[in-house]
């Protein structure tokens, strides 16, 4: 069960390095929503897995019996998922209104913020004429 | 003492929901700059307590250590408390002005309260998880804090921010699983001893993803290009703020980690920290040398003085580590500084691209002034904060025979003179390419107050540690020294038995 676990997150996170080196933002949203589920995995498995053990504590006990299933990973994976929503909620209004005031997906050519040596040449010398 | 750890992080968390309710009239701001004052009492109480008695740590929930979330401050915990709170006082004083009434109305001081609340709960979190979790409150309001506005170059700068900050977060994440798988702890205190029992060679792989998740957050070489990206586009108060803060988060989660977790292999770890050193510190000095808009040069200077405070870090002897703590300090207050004065020369000359910039020495010379003192402590000028802060740095290398690194750190502070005269010769010696005068006169009494004080505050501090560096000096050593022997964190946190 460890190795087909092991093998998803592998699987998962190759093709979510795939799509984050498409050159494209939609696509890259994408990439780190599958790439942030295959960290929530290891952090699944690194709790150890256990089959039909719930962490139950017996009426009247004040511990569960031994080899229960771990509940601490659940609860960071748990938190970590929330956080990754709001993240990604974020991230995908951003990539839009990219899209509406860049016209553009593609991070090479997206330079606003950063012009190339010439068009900053080239927006210095028409504000001069102007 | 629980109140004392407590208190600076629920202040600010109280300040940014009375500043969210109120953000449609004016008072918002004043509840901004009262919650910062309060928290800079608090910070200077917390300081006290840690000085007079060691490390103080505090169980969250009445759950022992380590099953709970513990709350816990040493010397550099605290100190960077306090240099947070100081920078949020001159920031939330600025941003009286700064802030116009728009972004108050989108909610810029119920956000900036909240960055503030990020920056103070990962220095004195004791819990791997919950830092993590401080990274993000951190991370999700300086993506509202940078785009907020909404103008174009804003959000093509938020593009490159939040993706690759976004990356960096996952392998933060994916890092602290594997540790946990490997030791079954998260508690801070009790992975430095927890560790000790795992595979070296695991524990090195997972050492490096921490190395590349802290460094992304720290703009070293070659993981800072989001920081040139964005640190331009948003609006002073905001960058001021993130330039004196954030990169340094990832500075001190970086120290924690690697002095205190990870280290069991330093010839390994830390020569690699060494090597990225060096070179975030020339790449970061020649993006500077490139440029010719005057924030953009400071987001570039930034960058190589990081390397500056990794170095230290990465040489590992006391003096060292003195040089680092030291470094972090100066580095805060005078980089903030300049983002803020940047924002006055701004406003009055209408522009930071320097070729469309100049008269400020004649016009303004109190700006002037001003501006001379921390561009020229960044630099290394004798006998401003920066001069104290270099010199340690580069006697620790050359103890230990480290020519190449100490060459490195002394060529690069010429260059950064360089560019600290580029910005000097061009906004503040060169007439105005308009003839118009920029003289501080052009703003409003009150606007004049709200921006000059934070700044005259801000360059004192600086020309007070550089007057008398003996007590900073001295408390770099105790607050090194705690890094380097971590027993005292560990007995604070795990009590007596550990």
């Amino acid at each position: 069960m460890e190795v087909l676990l092991a093998l998803t997150i592998g699987t998962v996170t190759a093709a979510a390095v795939y799509l984050m080196l498409a050159g494209h933002m939609l696509r890259f949203i994408f990439g780190l929503v599958l790439i942030s589920n295959a960290a929530n995995l290891t952090i699944f498995l690194a709790g150890r897995l256990t089959e039909g053990a719930p962490p139950l504590i017996a009426e009247g006990a004040d511990a569960p019996v031994a080899g229960v299933a771990n509940a601490l990973p659940q609860a960071l994976v748990l938190t970590a998922i929330v956080i990754g929503f709001g993240l990604f909620a974020f991230a995908i209004v951003l990539v839009f209104r990219a899209w509406s005031a860049l016209g553009t997906l593609n991070p090479d050519e997206m330079r606003l913020a950063e012009p190339r040596n010439e068009d900053a040449e080239n927006q210095l010398s028409q504000e001069v004429k102007t | 003492m629980s109140w004392l750890l407590a208190t600076p992080l629920a202040l600010p968390f109280a300040t940014a929901v009375l500043a969210f309710l109120l953000r449609h009239g004016p008072s918002g701001r004043w509840i901004s700059l009262g919650g910062s004052v309060a928290l800079l009492v608090v910070a200077l109480v917390l300081m006290q307590a840690v000085l007079s008695e060691g490390v103080i740590a505090a169980q969250m929930g009445g759950w022992p250590a380590p099953f709970g979330i513990t709350l816990v401050a040493d010397l550099l915990s605290a100190v960077m408390v306090l240099i947070t709170a100081i920078i949020a006082v001159a920031v939330a004083g600025y941003a009286l002005v700064d802030a116009d009434a728009e972004m108050e109305r989108l909610g810029y001081h119920a956000l900036f309260n909240v960055l503030i609340a990020g920056v103070v709960g990962a220095f004195i979190t004791g819990d791997l998880f919950n830092l993590y979790v401080w990274f993000e409150v951190m991370l999700i309001s300086s993506f509202g804090l940078l785009v907020l506005g909404g103008r174009p170059e804003q959000i093509d700068g938020g593009v490159k921010y939040v993706a690759l900050n976004l990356v960096s977060t996952i392998m933060f994440l994916s890092g602290i699983g594997l540790l946990y798988g490997m030791t079954g702890a998260l508690n801070l205190a009790d992975l430095a001893s927890a560790v000790d029992a795992s595979d070296p060679a695991l524990l090195t792989v997972v050492a490096v993803l921490f190395m590349i998740a802290f460094g992304v957050k720290a703009a070293l070489f070659p993981l800072f290009f989001w920081l040139p990206a964005s640190y331009h586009t948003p609006a002073f108060a905001v960058s001021a703020v993130f330039a004196g803060l954030l990169t340094k988060v990832g500075v001190y989660a970086l120290m924690r980690m690697f002095t205190l977790v990870f280290d069991h292999d330093t010839s390994f770890t830390h020569s690699i920290l060494l090597w990225v050193a060096a070179l975030t510190m020339v790449t970061g000095v020649l993006g500077a040398a490139a440029q010719t808009d005057m924030r953009k040069i400071l987001s570039f200077h930034i960058v190589s003085q990081i390397g500056y405070m990794i170095m230290g870090l990465a040489l590992l002897t006391p003096l060292a580590l003195v040089g680092a703590v030291f470094y972090l300090v100066h580095h805060i207050i005078v980089k903030a500084n300049l983002f803020l004065i940047a924002g006055v020369a701004q406003r009055l000359t209408g522009s930071t691209e320097l070729s469309r910039i100049g008269g400020l020495y004649k016009s303004a010379p109190l700006l002037a002034f001003l501006f001379f003192i921390p561009a020229f402590s960044l630099a290394g000028f004798p006998p401003l904060s920066g001069f104290w802060a270099k010199f340690l740095l580069v006697k620790a290398a050359l103890d230990v025979e480290g020519w190449v690194i100490a060459a490195v750190a002394l060529v690069v502070g010429l260059l950064t003179i360089y560019s600290m005269t580029k910005i000097w010769a061009a906004a503040f010696w060169e007439p105005h390419p308009d003839g118009m005068a920029p003289a501080l006169t052009r703003l409003t009494a009150s606007e004049r107050g709200a921006l000059l004080w934070p700044v005259a505050g801000l360059a004192a501090m600086t020309v007070m540690i550089g007057l008398m560096p003996e007590p900073f000096v001295a408390f770099a050593e105790r607050a090194a020294a705690q890094l380097l022997d971590p027993q005292a964190y560990i007995t604070a946190v795990l009590g007596d038995g550990s």
